[in-house]
């Protein structure tokens, strides 16, 4: 996303997830550099050259020292070769300090969008807490304390974060979120939690502010995608220790040629001195060339912006990590917790099939289950009138045009609900009834009617694969009622969430459904959709051991949880993602808010996790792969005039030792700028097994690293060969 | 047979043979180090320490039980060889200096077994039995006792316990080195290698000159120093002097001898943590790097610039007509690949290219197979590096065998591996600086700097062969090359602990499809290449200069 775009544009929305045939070839993407970034980030990464900030940096710091030096050589000592190695230097360090600059200034842009959003408001600040529809007094929003109790009414703007305590509203959440459809939130249960800077559109909610004052969840959102509150991660810290130790390395290597280099040159007096090799030795310009071109600068320059840029990524999927390493643990998890409702299966059971039973015809059958759903407004009872009318062609009949009918509601101790039609015309009077297949049968035996023994079977049949039976019966007039049949609720599997718990399989990841439904039930459904395991009849604290179980195994868990009864477990997973439309103690105990509520989402954050690390690897590797082109530009260059059996070494016959030189030199910048993309977008991952991406990763980025600069190095000798003063 | 031929049944015998003892001495050592019983003679000797066998000790304590026999030891060699002149004397033997009695110490009692004295004509009989020998054991048991610490590092689990330093050294001495070294000595001598503490004898040559010919216990010193990849001869030409290695079949022993702990060690690896296919793959990794060496070195001391080789057909100069140049270049190799430093002919006198192999060999940080223990846990290091990168590019926080390698195992590991080449180009680079060091080069030009390079490079990795061409004793090289030797082995030592007790108090990670495998062929052959370009990368300039300066033409 560049910065003239909108804030997160088009969330895929939660309902469904990419269709399973681009889920294996779906790679995480986004963030393509626009070349405009370049020039505006440039005032940034010169800002950012100085010293004082450099320095953390320690790869970058060091040349950044190598270029001051040789400017002041080449002040001392003009020629064109060195200030053209001056010149190459000094972009080194700034196209270093433009990649985390471009990387930063995605960041800014969203953050700026988001500051827009946070306009001072007044808050309606209740003076008795306790007394909700008592007096209000005007209070500026930045001083509202925790506790506060606030009023909000159609128009206002929530002055800070909260949780419903009172009333019901529909709120417009499109500054965070970016989905311009309203929400509703009420007080009480999972939808209680309000953002600040969001606009109340209906009636009037009372709400406690938990944030504290500076802390809102625009706050931190800002924050973080500014990258203000950036802290290097567990593995980026590492990663640092083994450049910081490579880099000691090739600085001992080159600071320790030099006597080296001294006495060789001095066994040879006759020998003419050379631009790289005079009696003191190599030139301060060429040790500066030999030193900054071995140092791993590649990844280093680029180490700050891949991270900077995971983060971007995960921000333009609408998941707002709370930290780096919440983002890396992702990558590294092995077992997910999923939800089934929602996330495995669409929202709810849905009518799939109808089975007569006895000499009952399936169109009898369809219309005795459509009439007895027909004031059913749960889901289910829904699928049922759209089954019936999309495999039956049987019409939906309004509830207004059954004048007759007098509607029998569901209960939990009748566990039935029907419809009872009085007598109309040559209709006899008619009962019909819907309900759990026990409830249904002692209804017919109870009115004398005979329960054939096919329908047990069936509906055994349906329980063992998983799915709800539903008995239909009816009876008309006097006589004795009859199971007309049954009614098969299922689970219906999201499409493409095989190949998805495929794909995570062939990454190592285990994946496993949580559902309250009885283990025959939540078997079947876990077989449909292919997910390795499963645990049934969970209770909040049975996933909360599970996690732990897990976890002591040595495991990393990540689940996804919107009510305050999951905020423990998303507190102990390692990465728990809560959804925006939860709870806020569910926002404060997991480490990442989907504010798409999707909970699909947290295989995508996996991914981004991976992504990330696998970015630093390929590059790390690449990096140091490139210095063996190097060393075979350099070490000729420097030498073949003492001992011309070196210029073997000059594999790649480069025109002149200054020419050689300067062209790993330059190579070395142009790599950099040449792979901000890649660190900006990330590197290509497709799910597959850990061998199989090695193998793949390693040639291109090892193979490659040691190939590409032989090759770069030679075109640019061509070119600057004509520079006067190099050829 | 053409000599070529008898170098191919050589190597090939060799390699056979080192397959054979794989198994069962690697499950042996296993056994050793992981049983719990103690030998009725163990048990006094831990009363008479004062060890409590059973009580496990945290890796600070196991590395201050390391330092603190290696600090006696040093100091008990040094006292005893400034004195040595002064005990039984079958012969005068002069008053050893300061400086060389400080460097000597240091070498034995670090594995390297540098020895910038003359064996006969420098010391006592005594002295090299009670003072050098006892080091050749104990060095080597040091060098093993760390290496298996790291190993219990990467089996144990949510532990800060990595073993007993004082037991795994008593049964490594007792139960490993000690019995193989008496069928070694006697095998010995049966072969010729004397075994007296006869006086010198004086005799005519047939030149018409004189000739001192020293007696001493040879053959049980030459068997520990193969096993226990010390090196340090009895006599200043080492293994080319026909007392220390009489015929080829000893040099064969001698080499299979120096090799075999060092290519067995990766099965008892394999057998603790549990998962022998490791095992495999480290042994794999350092098979292959010894076969590329070996023939790369025969290749070079085959092919041959200058009028004499050319005539004779072979770079003959500086190798005993007795073993000839493939068994010659083999020992080379394998004694250049681990730390042991004997040699049976003159690296000094090798083809350039020849001579570059040698010091290769030594900067990959001896790890093919490498000294005793140290080879282990110096390509555990690299392996270590290697998951590190290349687990990144599979998409999850790197983990080796289990263990999640994080900010405080990388930490250990780049310390250890910037410790060798900072000490080899630092002290390269200050020698080639000094005038007072320059004036020891024997040799001007590129060769003289690689006597230089060779003398640090040696000293650092604890391996102890010279290139020669160098006056070694002098205060300076004693003082620096000795300071270079203690740095390079314990300061490694401490990482490994330390790296070793970051792993034990880990929870292990279960492997899963998302785990980089460490066992199969693309991990075998990028440690192979991250084990190359390590060293190519930090040592180019200097070998550019060196080696390749004189071996390109």
């Amino acid at each position: 996303m560049s910065a003239t775009t909108t804030l997160w544009p088009s969330p895929g929305g939660p309902a469904e997830p990419r269709p399973a045939s681009s889920a294996a070839q779906r790679r995480v993407e986004g963030g393509l550099l626009d070349p405009k970034m370049l020039w505006t980030s440039t005032p940034d990464a010169l800002r950012k050259l100085n010293p004082g900030t450099l320095w953390r940096n320690p790869v970058m710091f060091i040349v950044e020292i190598g270029a001051a030096f040789t400017t002041v050589i080449a002040v001392l000592q003009p020629s064109v070769f060195a200030w053209l190695i001056v010149v190459w230097l000094w972009l080194t360090v700034l196209f270093a300090n433009l990649a985390e600059a471009v990387a930063e200034g995605r960041g800014k842009a969203q953050a700026d969008a988001l500051r827009r959003a946070k306009t001072d408001t007044v808050a309606r600040r209740l003076v008795d807490r306790d007394d909700w529809s008592g007096p209000e007094e005007a209070v500026p929003a930045p001083q509202l304390r925790q506790g506060d109790v606030i009023v909000c009414e159609a128009g206002d703007v929530i002055p800070g974060d909260g949780d419903v305590i009172d009333g019901i509203a529909s709120v417009d959440e499109s500054a965070i979120t970016g989905e311009s459809a309203p929400v509703i939130r009420e007080s009480g249960g999972d939808r209680s939690s309000v953002t600040g800077g969001t606009r109340v559109l209906s009636d009037r909610i009372v709400v406690q502010i938990t944030q504290k004052p500076g802390q809102s969840f625009i706050d931190r959102m800002i924050a973080l995608v500014e990258g203000a509150s950036r802290q290097k991660t567990p593995n980026e810290i590492a990663l640092n220790i083994l450049l910081a130790s490579l880099t000691i390395i090739f600085l001992l290597a080159t600071v320790t040629l030099q006597p080296l280099a001294i006495f060789s040159k001095a066994q040879q007096p006759g020998i003419p001195d050379t631009a790289a090799l005079d009696r003191n030795g190599i030139t301060g310009i060429v040790l500066v060339s030999l030193l900054v071109c071995l140092i791993p600068t590649t990844i280093g320059a680029l180490l700050s912006a891949i991270g900077i840029a995971g983060m971007d990524r995960l921000v333009q999927r609408n998941v707002l990590a709370m930290s780096g390493r919440a983002v890396e643990a992702a990558g590294d998890v092995d077992t997910l917790l999923l939800d089934k409702t929602g996330t495995v299966t669409l929202g709810n059971r849905q009518a799939t099939d109808l089975l007569p039973v006895g000499q009952v015809a399936v169109p009898e059958l369809a219309d005795a289950a459509q009439l007895s759903s027909l004031a059913d407004e749960t889901p289910e009872g829904r699928s049922v009138v759209v089954l019936a009318k999309q495999r039956y062609g049987l019409r939906e009949r309004a509830r207004g045009e059954l004048t007759h009918a007098t509607f029998v509601h569901f209960s939990a101790q009748t566990r039935m609900s029907g419809v009872d039609l009085t007598a109309e015309g040559d209709d006899a009077e008619r009962q019909i009834r819907k309900g759990a297949a026990g409830a249904v049968m002692t209804w017919v035996r109870s009115g004398g009617g005979e329960v054939p023994p096919l329908t047990g079977e069936i509906v055994d049949g349906i329980s063992g694969a998983g799915g709800t039976p539903l008995l239909v019966a009816e009876r008309r007039g006097t006589a004795a009622p009859r199971v007309l049949g049954v009614i098969q609720l299922k689970d219906v599997v999201k499409r493409g969430m095989r190949e998805r718990f495929d794909a995570l399989r062939r990454m190592g990841i285990r994946t496993v459904m949580i559902t309250g439904d009885n283990p025959l039930t939540a078997k079947a459904i876990a077989d449909e959709a292919g997910v390795d395991d499963f645990l049934a009849e969970a209770k909040p604290e049975d996933k909360m051991a599970l996690i732990r179980r897990e976890q002591e195994g040595g495991k990393l868990v990540a689940m996804t949880g919107d009510g305050t009864n999951d905020a423990p477990a998303l507190a102990q997973a390692d990465v728990g993602v809560a959804m925006n439309t939860g709870t806020s103690a569910a926002k404060e105990a997991g480490n990442m808010v989907d504010l798409d509520s999707d909970p699909t989402k947290l295989i995508e954050i996996v991914e981004i996790g991976k992504q990330l690390l696998i970015t630093r690897g390929a590059l790390t590797t690449f990096s140091i792969a490139n210095d063996v082109a190097k060393y075979f530009a350099i070490i000729p260059a420097m030498f073949a005039a003492v001992y011309p059996g070196l210029n073997k070494l000059n594999i790649m016959r480069l025109h002149s030792p200054e020419s050689a030189i300067l062209s790993a030199v330059i190579f070395n910048a142009i790599i950099i700028v040449a792979l901000i993309p890649l660190a900006l977008r990330g590197i290509r991952y497709t799910p597959s097994s850990a061998s199989a991406m090695l193998r793949r990763n390693l040639l291109i980025y090892g193979v490659g690293g040691l190939v590409l600069p032989f090759l770069g190095i030679k075109v640019i000798d061509l070119v600057i060969q004509f520079v006067p003063g190099i050829g | 047979m053409s000599s070529t031929w008898a170098g191919v049944v050589f190597l090939g015998t060799l390699a056979a043979a080192l397959a054979a003892v794989h198994v069962p001495f690697g499950d042996y050592m296993a056994r050793v180090l992981t049983g719990t019983r103690h030998l009725a003679v163990e048990r006094v000797i831990y009363r008479l320490g004062g060890v409590a066998p059973d009580a496990d000790q945290t890796w600070k304590r196991y590395l201050r039980s390391v330092l603190a026999f290696s600090v006696v030891s040093v100091l008990f060699l040094y006292g005893l060889l400034r004195v040595q002149h002064l005990i039984w004397p079958p012969y005068t033997v002069p008053q050893m200096t300061a400086d060389q009695s400080f460097n000597t110490a240091a070498s034995f009692v670090t594995n390297t077994n540098w020895q910038s004295y003359s064996g006969e004509s420098a010391l006592g009989y005594v002295v090299q039995m009670t003072g050098l020998a006892v080091q050749n054991f104990a060095s080597a048991a040091v060098g093993i006792a760390v290496a298996i610490a790291l190993v219990r590092g990467f089996a144990r689990t949510r532990t800060d316990r990595l073993g007993n330093f004082w037991v795994d050294l008593t049964r490594v001495c007792l139960r490993i080195l000690l019995p193989l070294s008496v069928v070694a000595a006697v095998v010995f001598v049966g072969a010729g290698m004397i075994e007296n503490f006869h006086h010198y004898a004086t005799v005519h040559t047939l030149a018409g000159g004189q000739q001192t010919i020293t007696g001493g216990p040879v053959a049980s010193q030459e068997a520990i120093k193969e096993i226990g990849t010390n090196g340090g001869g009895f006599y200043n030409v080492n293994s080319a002097h026909p007392f220390e290695n009489p015929t080829t079949w000893t040099n064969w022993i001698e080499i299979f001898l120096l090799l075999c702990i060092g290519f067995s060690l990766p099965r008892t690896f394999g057998r603790m943590i549990g998962d022998k296919r490791q095992g495999y793959a480290i042994v794999a990794v350092m098979g292959v790097l010894a076969v590329g060496s070996v023939v790369l070195m025969l290749v070079f001391q085959g092919t041959h610039h200058g009028t004499v080789p050319t005539a004779v057909g072979a770079s003959t100069e500086g190798t005993e007509t007795r073993f000839g140049i493939p068994d010659s270049a083999i020992f080379a190799t394998g004694t250049t690949l681990t730390s042991t430093g004997s040699v049976d002919s003159f690296h000094d006198s090798y083809t350039s290219l020849g001579g570059a192999m040698t010091l290769l060999n030594m900067m990959l940080g001896e790890v093919a197979p490498g000294g005793t223990g140290s080879g282990l846990y110096g390509i555990l290091i690299l392996a270590v590096i290697t998951v590190f990168v290349a687990g990144l590019m599979v998409g999850r926080t790197p983990e080796y065998l289990g263990k999640k390698l994080g900010a405080r195992e990388l930490k250990f590991a780049s310390l250890y591996l910037l410790t060798t080449p900072a000490l080899v180009l630092t002290g390269t680079g200050i020698a080639m600086a000094l005038p007072i060091a320059r004036a020891g080069m024997l040799n001007s030009g590129p060769h003289g700097l690689s006597e230089v390079l060779y003398a640090f490079t040696s000293a650092a990795n604890n391996n102890g062969s010279a290139f020669a061409g160098l006056s070694a004793n002098t205060v300076f090289y004693n003082y620096a090359l000795g300071t270079v030797m203690l740095l390079g082995r314990f300061l490694p030592m401490i990482f490994v602990l330390g790296l070793a007790g970051s792993l034990a108090s880990q929870q292990p990670v279960p492997a899963s499809d998302g785990t980089l495998p460490t066992h199969r062929l693309l991990f075998v052959g990028l440690l192979t290449g991250v084990a190359l370009i390590v060293v190519a990368l930090t040592y180019f300039p200097a070998l550019a200069l060196g080696p390749l300066a004189e071996g390109l033409h």
